[in-house]
C-alpha cells in the first residue's frame, strides 16, 4: 500500500515537451562539383584492351563456400552461383534464422566452411557455429570470448565486429578488448588467443582479420582516441607476433627501408612520419588499421589502408601527417614498406583511408594493368597500379566539394580552400561528410557485367574545430560536426560503376545512408541491405528490383552466397542496425542532440521510426 | 561461521545469510540487518533495502549543497566537460561513446554526490575514473553541470540541434528523490512516443 500514493502522483505529472530534431535540408546541387569537372585520368579509356577480371591466383574457382569476408583475395565478393536469378528472385523464401543475441551493429560476413556456418557478433563477439548438414542448421557450439566490459566505452562508433575468418579448421576472429582468437572450427575452443591492443590507452579491435600465407594480419582501431595505428602479423598457428608497423613515427617503427619505392615524389624522405607532424605528435596521431587488410596471392603483396590522423582539428597538427589517411603495399612475410599513396594529406575531414581494395586485371592506356580499385572516403575512386603505386585515375563518386580534382602528376588533392577547416571557424556544406562518401562496407565486383557495385552514403557535414587536450583514453577529436543529406535528399546511393569507362552505369537511391556491403552473383544478383531493414536483390545489369525482404531491424553487415550441403544456392545476411550510423538506434543516444556520435545523429535522428534495435542471422533460398 | 543472530523462521535465515554474503561478516562493531520486524513463519518479510541505486531523501554528502541553486557551478561545469573531454563520449549530453546525460535514466543515480561518484570512480562499462586527475572542487563542476543537462529549463532552452548551451541552476529540491515521484519541475519526466514514418 506504501507505493500507491507516489505512484498516482507520478502519473499525474505533465511530461515536458521536448523539442524533436529534424532532418536537416539537403546541401544545394550546385555546391558540389560534377565528375566532368574533376574526374582525371593519366590517359583515356581503352576497354578494347582486354577483360576486366580478377587473377585465378587471387580469385581461383568457386568451391562453393564463403571462408573470408572479402570471398577471396581479389576482393570481388562474387559467388559463381547462378540457381537464383533476376527472373526467381521472388520466390526466395525464409530457409532459417538465428538469433545472435546482442542488439548491437552487425557488421560482420557469416563464413561458410565445411558445411558450417560461423558468426562473430558485436560486443560481447560471441561465436556461433552452425550445422548446415541439418533441418534449421542446430547450433554446434556457442564461443564467449568474455572481453573487458570496459572496451566498450572506447568504441567510437558502436561495438561493432567486421567477421571472422575460416582457414585450415580454424575460426580467426578480433574482440573489441584487442585479442586475436583462433578457435578449432570443429570443438569450438581456441587454440591460441594474443592480446594486441591496450584498451587503457583507448586501442580496440573491431576489424575482420585477413588469413594468409601462414599469417594473420590484424590493426588496431582508435583513430578518435589519440591511438598510434599499427597493422601486426602474428603465425597463424602458434598466434606468436611475427611483425608490427606502425603508421606514423621513424621509419624503423614503420618498415620502411631500402625497399620503400613510393611513386610520389612527396612520400619520399626520410622519417616522413616524423617530420611532417608537430613534435611528439605522431604518438597520438592515429592512422589506425580497422578496415580491409588485402592479401595479393599474384604479387606477394599486401595493400591496407590508413585511417584518419588525429584530432579531427587539424590545426593542432599542421603537415601532412604521414602515414595517414593513406594505402600502404607491403611485404607479407617482414612487413617491409614497398610504396605508399596518401588519399588525403593533412585530413581536415576525417577521410580515413581503410575502406576495401579489389584487385583486379584492367585495361588502361592500351594495355592490361594489374590494378588495385579503392573507394576512399574522400569521395573518390582511385585505379592505382599495385606494381608500382602509381594513380592511373582518380574520380568522384559521390557528392564531393573539399578538392577541385587530384592532381595526377603530384598525386595530391587540389584543395578547395573553401572546404578547408579552421580552429574556431563554422565551415558548412562540405562535401562529403566525416563518415565520406563511403564507410567501410564493401564493394563488390563481377567479372560478367565488369562493374563494380558500391554500396555508398550521400551525406556532407559542417564542422567546427576546436581546441582538445589529449587525455590518455578518452576521445581526442576536437571538432563539433553536423551532418546533414547530400543534394538530392536521399542520404544513401548503390551504384555500378564501370572501372574502364570511368563513369557510373546505374544507381539506386536509398533514404537512409547505405552501410551494408554488396554480394553480387554469376545469377545476375547484386544482394544488399538497408538501414531501414529491407534486404534486396538488384538486377546486375539494370539495378531493377528483382526481390525484398524486410527483416527485424536495420543491415549494416555484409551478404554472402553459398552452396549448402544439399546442392543448392543460398544467401545470409545479418540484420542488426547500428555503427556510427546507427548509433541513434542502438547506442545510448538521445535524438534531440544534433551533436552526438560525432555529429551523425544530426543526419539520423528520424531512425528510430524506421527501426529498432537487432541481430539476427538470416538465409534464404529458393523452394527446393 | 559469521552468523549473529537466529531465528525460528527459516525463511528469515535464508535472507540473513543473503544478506551476509553480501558484505563482510564483522565482528561485534557490524551494524544491525535491516529486518524491520520480527518475520513470523510464513509472513512477507520488508526488509528496507530498495533496488537499485540510493533514494535517500537528502543528500548524504554535506559538500554537495553548495553546487545546488547556483549559476556559476554549471557553467564552470560546461566549460570543464568540453576541457576534460567528457564531450568527446557524451557530445552534448546526447552521448555518443558514452551513454546520453540529457535524458531521465540515471543508471547510478542522479544526485550530485552521486554523479560525482560516479567521475570520481568511474563505472565499469567503459567510463573512466577521474578521482586524483581532476581537482575535486571541478569534478562537483562538472557534476552539477551533467545534473543540468536534463532539468526540463535546460531542455526548453534549446535552440537549434546543440542542447545543454544554456544551463539552468539545479534546484536544491531536485535533490529529494524519494525513488517513486520526483517532486514536479525538479526533474525531466523525457518520455517519447516514436511514430513511425507518415
Amino acid at each position: 500500500m506504501r507505493a500507491l500514493i507516489p505512484m498516482i502522483l507520478a502519473l499525474t505529472v505533465t511530461p515536458v515537451a521536448t523539442v524533436a530534431q529534424t532532418v536537416p535540408a539537403p546541401v544545394p546541387d550546385n555546391e558540389v562539383f560534377t565528375l566532368d569537372q574533376i574526374g582525371h585520368a593519366i590517359s583515356a579509356p581503352t576497354p578494347q584492351a582486354g577483360h576486366t577480371a580478377p587473377s585465378a591466383a587471387n580469385a581461383p574457382p568457386d568451391d562453393g563456400q564463403w571462408t573470408m569476408p572479402s570471398k577471396n583475395y581479389a576482393s570481388t565478393r562474387f559467388s559463381a552461383l547462378t540457381e537464383i536469378t533476376p527472373q526467381n528472385a521472388k520466390d526466395l523464401k525464409v530457409d532459417f534464422t538465428f538469433s545472435l543475441a546482442v542488439n548491437k551493429g552487425q557488421e560482420a560476413a557469416p563464413i561458410i566452411a565445411d558445411k558450417t556456418l560461423f558468426v562473430v557478433t558485436a560486443y560481447p563477439n560471441y561465436v556461433y557455429a552452425l550445422d548446415l548438414t541439418k533441418p534449421g542448421a542446430p547450433l554446434k557450439w556457442k564461443f564467449a570470448p568474455k572481453p573487458l566490459p570496459a572496451s566498450q566505452g572506447l568504441a567510437c562508433c558502436d561495438v561493432v565486429n567486421r567477421g571472422g575468418t575460416y582457414d585450415r579448421g580454424k575460426y580467426i576472429f578480433t574482440t573489441l578488448d584487442g585479442q586475436v582468437i583462433a578457435l578449432d572450427a570443429k570443438a569450438g575452443t581456441a587454440i591460441w588467443r594474443t592480446r594486441l591492443a591496450n584498451i587503457n590507452n583507448g586501442e580496440t579491435i573491431t576489424m575482420a582479420p585477413t588469413v594468409a600465407n601462414g599469417r594473420v594480419y590484424v590493426g588496431n582501431s582508435g583513430g578518435e582516441m589519440g591511438v598510434r595505428g599499427w597493422i601486426a602479423a602474428l603465425d597463424e598457428d602458434s598466434g606468436k607476433l611475427d611483425w608490427k608497423a606502425y603508421n606514423t613515427g621513424p621509419d624503423k617503427e614503420v618498415l620502411i627501408g631500402s625497399e620503400f619505392k613510393p611513386f610520389y615524389a612527396g612520400d619520399r624522405g626520410a622519417d616522413l612520419g616524423v617530420r611532417s607532424w608537430p613534435p611528439d605528435a605522431w604518438k597520438i596521431g592515429g592512422g589506425n588499421v580497422w578496415g580491409w587488410i588485402t592479401y595479393d596471392a599474384e604479387l606477394n603483396a599486401l595493400y591496407h589502408g590508413t585511417g584518419n590522423p588525429g584530432p579531427w582539428n587539424a590545426d593542432q597538427r599542421p603537415g601532412d601527417n604521414k602515414w595517414t589517411t593513406g594505402i600502404f603495399a607491403r611485404d607479407p612475410a617482414s612487413g617491409s614498406a614497398h610504396w605508399y599513396y596518401q588519399f588525403s594529406p593533412h585530413d581536415n575531414h576525417d577521410y580515413d583511408g581503410i575502406n576495401e581494395q579489389i584487385l583486379l586485371d584492367m585495361p588502361f592506356g592500351g594495355a592490361m594493368h594489374k590494378v588495385l580499385i579503392h573507394f576512399d572516403r574522400n569521395g573518390y575512386l582511385y585505379v592505382i597500379d599495385r606494381q608500382s603505386g602509381q594513380v592511373l585515375s582518380a574520380d568522384p563518386f559521390g557528392p564531393t566539394n573539399w578538392t577541385r580534382g587530384i592532381d595526377l602528376t603530384t598525386g595530391r588533392p587540389i584543395i578547395n580552400p573553401d572546404k578547408e577547416t579552421r580552429q574556431g571557424v563554422d565551415v558548412t556544406n562540405i562535401c562529403p561528410t566525416a563518415s565520406g562518401s563511403k564507410d567501410w562496407n564493401p564493394s563488390s565486383f563481377s567479372p560478367d557485367t565488369g562493374l563494380l557495385y558500391i554500396p555508398h552514403e550521400n551525406m556532407c557535414m559542417d564542422k567546427k574545430d576546436v581546441q582538445v587536450s589529449y587525455i590518455s583514453g578518452t576521445p581526442y577529436v576536437g571538432a563539433e560536426v553536423h551532418m546533414k543529406p547530400g543534394p538530392g535528399g536521399n542520404r544513401g546511393e548503390l551504384t555500378a560503376w564501370d572501372p574502364v569507362a570511368r563513369h557510373p552505369v546505374w544507381a539506386v537511391k536509398e533514404m537512409f545512408p547505405i552501410w551494408s556491403g554488396t554480394a553480387v552473383t554469376a545469377g545476375g544478383l547484386v544482394f544488399y541491405g538497408t538501414m531501414d531493414g529491407w534486404f534486396k536483390a538488384v538486377d546486375a545489369k539494370t539495378g531493377a528490383l528483382a526481390w525484398r525482404f524486410k527483416v527485424d531491424s536495420g543491415v549494416i553487415s555484409q551478404p554472402v552466397s553459398y552452396r549448402g550441403p544439399d546442392g543448392h544456392q543460398y544467401v545470409a545476411v545479418l540484420s542488426g542496425v547500428g555503427g556510427w550510423s546507427g548509433a541513434v538506434v542502438s547506442g545510448p543516444v538521445d535524438p534531440r542532440d544534433g551533436s552526438a556520435a560525432l555529429g551523425m545523429v544530426n543526419a539520423m535522428s528520424d531512425l528510430p521510426k524506421y527501426t529498432t534495435a537487432g541481430g539476427t542471422l538470416y538465409v534464404f533460398s529458393l523452394p527446393h | 561461521m559469521c552468523s549473529r543472530s537466529r531465528t525460528e523462521s527459516a525463511t528469515a535465515l535464508l535472507l540473513v545469510a543473503a544478506l551476509l554474503a553480501l558484505g563482510s561478516c564483522g565482528g561485534a562493531t557490524a551494524p544491525p540487518l535491516p529486518l524491520q520486524e520480527e518475520a513470523q513463519s510464513g509472513d512477507v518479510i520488508d526488509s528496507a533495502l530498495n533496488p537499485g541505486v540510493d533514494h535517500s531523501i537528502v543528500s548524504v554528502d554535506p559538500r554537495a549543497a553548495q553546487f545546488y541553486d547556483n549559476p556559476t557551478a554549471v557553467q564552470t561545469g560546461k566549460l570543464l566537460f568540453g576541457q576534460f573531454n567528457c564531450s568527446g563520449c557524451h557530445s552534448n549530453g546526447g552521448g555518443g561513446m558514452g551513454p546520453s546525460l540529457m535524458d531521465d535514466e540515471w543508471i547510478y543515480g542522479d544526485r550530485l554526490e552521486q554523479i560525482h561518484q560516479t567521475i570520481v570512480q568511474g563505472r565499469p562499462n567503459g567510463m573512466p575514473a577521474w578521482g586524483g586527475k581532476i581537482p575535486d572542487q571541478q569534478i562537483w563542476q562538472i557534476a552539477a553541470y551533467v545534473r543540468s543537462m536534463s532539468l526540463p529549463a535546460t531542455l526548453a532552452a534549446q535552440n537549434g540541434p546543440t542542447p545543454s548551451q544554456t544551463p539552468a541552476p539545479i534546484p536544491a529540491d531536485s535533490a529529494q528523490d524519494n525513488g517513486w515521484s520526483p517532486p514536479d519541475a525538479s526533474t525531466n519526466h523525457y518520455t517519447t512516443t516514436t511514430k513511425g514514418p507518415q
